[in-house]
């Protein structure tokens, strides 16, 4: 089926093993880093973004020097979007590039395929926005950059019930990644502990496009607000079936929604819903403020959280690679877990002794065809 | 009640995509004894091809009957080329090499049309444009029917009553009854059975070219790949219609859409591709003929 995809991919592959070579990947004048990423497939824009954001960080550290006295060099390999193909993209860059560690995946589900990969070869894995704590747990290598699953769905459904007064609740969500599983059952127990009632509980599976009988579902339980926990490509669709059916209650999300293709699929349908996410391009932080304008100078458009947390995510590793002193595996590994207050531009990041970050959650209400910073929800 | 209705329409509007693929399968094996593999992958074309003519016409900002009518007939041409053409070059060089080799060669094209497609296309999805702004036309109490689930409905109603015009009150219907009850007969009359075959070929995938653009309108997101679950979808309810039988195949993909959205809405989506499956081994098993298929005695 992929026979023709399959050969392209070896073509490329061999071309790139042939630079590789001549231009000294190992002990050369650079440090190789690689990208698990979803360029193409479903969540595209994840991957493409968070690719963006390295590279400005690494271009950003190359003009002052580099780290260790080398440039740094990102090597990026696509998964399409499937988890099977993180494993294998992982395998490819640790074996045929040889890099010094991996970065991504952005979805949990393709975090969990790639990091036994990290884990065996003893190089340190930084996923920029994988949310599901299954992703570092038990690891040893595997860090990320972002706050857990816990927090995130704590969070909106606490905001449900402050901001909206919703009480009667629905979920939609995604039984094919774990991130959507995760998410559904954090919100479920939070709004259960808070006195809340869920009223329907429904699934679909990636790829779905068909979300009427769901959704028919759902509105005949008469929910106050809908949580869809899942990523933009079926949220766009949702959103539109969930207006076609009459459905007026607003949708929730996680930061499975954070891409500018939420707004492009989902047009004024999504209007009015709300999503956490990590940070706010419209936030007044002078930090913020500097990425956002320097993005826009480098690739047009206004840069979104994966944008962002793939710009922290390399610099947290050119931070520690300066700390470490050395590219070994254990040694940098102890350096990215020793991350202490490091100021991103998502958040002041701490790395815990569980390999996560700690940090304060936004939440975006989509209004004027535009994400817009809501309120800030504190990690204490 | 009014739940169950709303699903019940849910699931007829989901239902005619799948019968309209279904017949492109049931009039192919009716004539050839071939199971088209490669037909999900004409519906894919057939969506890809709407999308590139509508943004071709510039369609899409602004929604229109107009160009919905444009897209979906230029649609069904590409596709009803598309068809011959494959027909042509895939399956006629192999007329009376047995059922087997041409069977391969459709798995081959499918898997051909799915990799030529994440060539040309790319791997990404698109999103189809909004050729109708989605309203309400019919609402009681809770159930409410949109414009654009009658458009897919009528759409296919039509489609399907006009295939059946075709079959039994053309002269060309009568010819691919006539080589469907046997073809070499047919031929010693002086049925042209090659154009006949040819014709069956772009019936079918014109029709599945308007199943493409109706689930573009309807479930806006399409990619290379969004033919395989619908082809092999359909392929059960063809056969549970009935292989070979054309009112079979619009009564089997309609049962089959309502039965996968009342999975959905009342037990849950996680059984919802499998029940196809259960359905196609359940009907093998106890009635192979399917609802409509007239139970055949083996030629000796």
């Amino acid at each position: 089926m992929r026979g023709v995809l399959r050969a392209a991919v070896l073509g490329l592959s061999l071309a790139s093993a042939a630079i590789g070579c001549s231009g000294g990947s190992g002990g050369g004048d650079s440090i190789v880093v690689g990208h698990v990423a979803s360029m193409t497939g479903d969540t595209a824009t994840f991957g493409r973004s968070a690719d963006q954001g390295m590279r400005m960080a690494i271009e950003e550290i190359n003009a002052k020097g580099g780290v260790l006295g080398k440039k740094l060099d990102l090597v990026t390999e696509d998964d399409r979007s499937v988890t099977e193909e993180a494993r294998t993209a992982a395998q490819k860059l640790l074996q045929r590039d040889r890099v010094i560690a991996l970065l991504g995946e952005v979805a949990s589900s393709r975090s969990l395929a790639a990091g036994p990969e990290a884990e065996r070869a003893k190089v340190p894995m930084i996923s920029p926005g994988s949310t599901n704590p299954k992703v570092t747990e038990g690891k040893e290598y595997v860090f990320r950059a972002c706050f857990i699953d816990p927090f995130q769905g704590a969070v909106m459904a606490r905001f449900a019930a402050q901001e909206l007064h919703a009480k009667r609740l629905a979920i939609l969500f995604d039984f094919k990644q774990d991130y959507s599983v995760g998410l559904a059952e954090f919100f479920r127990e939070t709004v259960k502990k808070d006195g809340g009632e869920i009223v329907a509980d429904e699934r679909y599976t990636s790829g779905d496009i068909e979300f009427r009988a769901q959704l028919t579902t759902i509105r005949a339980a008469n929910p106050d607000a809908i949580f869809v926990p899942g990523y933009y490509t079926e949220l766009g669709l949702i959103a539109k079936q969930a207006r076609e059916l009459g459905i007026t209650v607003p949708l929730l999300g996680g930061d499975g929604w954070d891409s500018e293709k939420t707004l492009e699929i989902g047009g004024s349908a999504v209007e009015g819903y709300y999503f956490s996410t990590h940070y706010a391009a419209d936030s007044t932080d002078p930090r913020v403020q500097e990425f956002v304008k320097r993005f826009g100078e480098k690739y047009g458009g206004t840069p979104d959280a994966m944008a962002a947390l793939g710009y922290d995510t390399a610099r947290i590793l050119a931070d520690a690679l300066t700390r470490a002193g050395s590219t070994e595996g254990p040694k940098l590994r102890d350096a990215i877990a020793a991350t202490q207050n490091f100021e991103g531009v998502t958040g002041k990041i701490t790395i815990d002794e569980h390999h996560n970050a700690r940090k304060d959650a936004v939440v975006l209400k989509i209004e004027g065809g535009k994400f817009r910073f809501y309120r800030n929800v504190s990690a204490e | 009640m009014e739940n169950l209705l709303q699903q019940l329409l849910n699931g007829v509007t989901w239902g005619s995509i799948y019968a309209l693929i279904a017949l492109g399968y049931t009039m192919v094996y009716g004539v050839l004894r071939l199971i088209n593999f490669a037909h999900g992958e004409v519906y894919m074309i057939g969506a890809m091809s709407g999308f590139y003519v509508a943004r071709a016409l510039g369609l899409g900002v602004e929604p229109s009957l107009l160009g919905l009518i444009g897209v979906l007939v230029a649609s069904m041409a590409i596709c009803g080329v598309l068809g011959a053409t494959i027909e042509r070059v895939a399956y006629r060089p192999l007329r009376g090499a047995g059922r087997l080799a041409p069977l391969i060669t459709a798995i081959g094209v499918s898997l051909f049309l799915q990799n030529a497609g994440q060539l040309v296309f790319g791997a990404d999805p698109k999103f189809f444009p909004p050729l109708l702004r989605a309203s309400e036309v019919f609402r009681a109490g809770h159930v409410a029917i949109t414009n654009i689930q009658l458009t897919v409905l009528v759409t296919a109603l039509l489609l399907m009553g006009a295939l059946e015009f075709i079959v039994q009150r053309t002269r060309f219907g009568r010819a691919m009854r006539a080589v469907a009850y046997d073809a070499p007969a047919a031929a010693l009359m002086g049925v042209p059975v090659d154009r006949v075959i040819s014709g069956t070929f772009v019936l079918g995938s014109v029709l599945a070219a308007a199943a493409g653009i109706l689930v573009g309108l309807s479930n806006p997101k399409i990619d290379p790949l969004m033919g395989l679950m619908p082809g092999l979808k359909a392929f059960v309810a063809a056969v549970l219609g009935g292989i070979g039988s054309v009112p079979g195949a619009m009564v089997g993909g309609l049962l089959l859409g309502v039965i996968e959205t009342l999975v959905t809405g009342y037990l849950s989506s996680t059984y919802r591709d499998a029940i196809a499956f259960v359905i196609l081994v359940v009907i093998l098993l106890y009635r192979p003929t399917g609802l409509f298929g007239a139970p055949q005695t083996e030629k000796v």
